[in-house]
């Protein structure tokens, strides 16, 4: 029985890494499709008519957007190998909540990070590293998120890795510094090929993120 | 071993309501706690450190937070009278419009409701095209969950009675038949059901308060 899974992707979207990571821990052949942000394919709006927006999976002609669904789609569909949510339920809220938590602070606060300077950038950089510090103390003493073993919260949490030497070098600050055990949970988790191999090169989101403030005249 | 079920909320909290109406329908018994937000008690601060919001739910001691994270909770605990479908593509597609719901139609909805004159124009855009994807998600459809109410009832359900307040306090007909005969189907089926029905915050009160807030806004223009 073939299966057909196409997502809708754009490198250096932490999103769409997300969905690069769980469908490479379920072991899912897909095809990658590339998106120019700047110049949206038929396919991704019509797959997306609501938000235009990547990443999308596409699972035998049928949309799934928004990461963290699609996420939880792909972990109910390939149910038999890694799963990423645990069977408890209350253990499922704690781990939907906190990759909620994570959806509704990082990127805003870390494009903050990088857009602007001066007093605003430091307002900006504290609250970024309050929030990684409060999942740092979430993480405690577990070797994941998910526990024993690598789940939802990983996922959503350790595509933003490769923006952290972008924040960092254009914030002038280090993660490391202040939250040493999430640099270390890092570490764990880029050992594993399902990570390593979805996640761009830092240095690459780096230039990337220059071009776009050069685009926007953002200095 | 007995059952504790708490639910912390406010008494006008949409996102509180859509838990009320959740564990009705499931036939859960539980105790409301009601919050002063302008006074937090310790026990909601201890329940959701992180956001100091409601609603929560604390079941036997343990406190889950997010609304739509504890719809899910209250789903997988208590398996009777299903809110979500078995399949999952038809699960994310659930989830996705309850997203959606919380993150654009309602605050669209909320801008065109505290705004005035040409602004409140301009918001009537998105708000609009906001309404008619919804629209589009009952075809051929008695409630969103098909047949029977679902999770993407309960999560859009707020429409069923703040809008009409909304639209009292401001006199202005945002879901009107013609343009929206789906939706506006919707309201009354959604409103009509008992567990619903019971469960609303008293309307004269909500007007009071929605004009305040319109009110507050257009003063400081």
């Amino acid at each position: 029985m073939g299966d057909e899974v196409i997502l809708l992707d754009f490198w250096p979207s932490m999103f769409g890494m997300r969905l690069r990571v769980a469908l490479a821990e379920k072991g899912v052949n897909y095809e990658y499709k590339e998106e120019d942000l700047s110049n949206k394919s038929a396919l991704l709006l019509k797959m997306n008519p609501v938000h235009k927006k990547i990443p999308v999976l596409i699972h035998n002609g049928k949309p799934v957007c928004e990461s963290l669904i699609a996420v939880q789609y792909i972990d109910e569909v390939w149910k038999d190998k890694a799963p990423l949510l645990p069977s408890d339920p209350y253990q499922r809220a704690q781990a939907r909540f906190w990759a909620d938590y994570v959806d509704k602070k990082l990127y805003t606060l870390g494009s903050k990070v990088w857009q602007t300077k001066g007093e605003e950038q430091e307002a900006s950089k504290k609250e970024f590293l309050d929030c990684l510090k409060l999942l740092e103390g979430e993480l405690g003493d577990k070797p994941y998120f998910g526990g024993e073993t690598f789940g939802f919260v990983d996922v959503s949490l350790i595509t933003f890795y490769s923006w952290f030497y972008a924040y960092e070098t254009f914030g002038n600050f280090s993660i490391e510094a202040d939250c040493p055990k999430l640099i270390e949970w890092v570490k764990r988790c880029m050992e594993k090929e399902s990570v390593s191999k979805s996640i761009p090169d830092p240095h690459k989101v780096y230039e990337f993120v220059l071009q776009l403030k050069k685009k926007f005249g953002i200095e | 071993m007995a059952e504790e079920v708490k639910l912390i909320r406010t008494w006008s909290s949409p996102f509180a309501l859509r838990i009320v109406w959740a564990l009705k329908l499931k036939g859960i018994e539980f105790e409301t706690v009601l919050e002063d937000l302008a006074s937090k008690s310790p026990l909601l601060l201890q329940s959701n450190p992180v956001h100091k919001k409601v609603p929560v739910l604390v079941h036997n001691g343990k406190p889950v937070s997010e609304s739509l994270v504890i719809l899910e909770y209250i789903e997988e605990t208590w398996k009777e009278k299903p809110l979500l479908p078995e399949d999952p593509y038809e699960k994310a597609s659930s989830r996705f419009w309850a997203k959606f719901s919380d993150e654009k139609l309602l605050p669209s909805v909320w801008t065109v409701f505290i705004s005035q004159g040409n602004k409140q124009e301009e918001a009537l855009v998105p708000a609009l095209e906001n309404l008619q994807f919804i629209e589009e998600q009952l075809e051929g459809k008695k409630f969103f969950g098909g047949e029977k109410i679902g999770l993407l009832d309960l999560a859009i359900g707020w429409m069923a009675d703040m809008v009409s307040v909304l639209e009292e306090v401001t006199g202005l007909k945002l879901i009107q038949e013609d343009k929206f005969p789906l939706l506006s189907a919707w309201i009354e089926i959604f409103a009509d059901v008992p567990e619903i029905k019971e469960s609303g915050a008293p309307r004269e009160k909500l007007i009071s308060k929605f004009q305040a807030i319109r009110d507050a806004y257009a003063a400081t223009k």
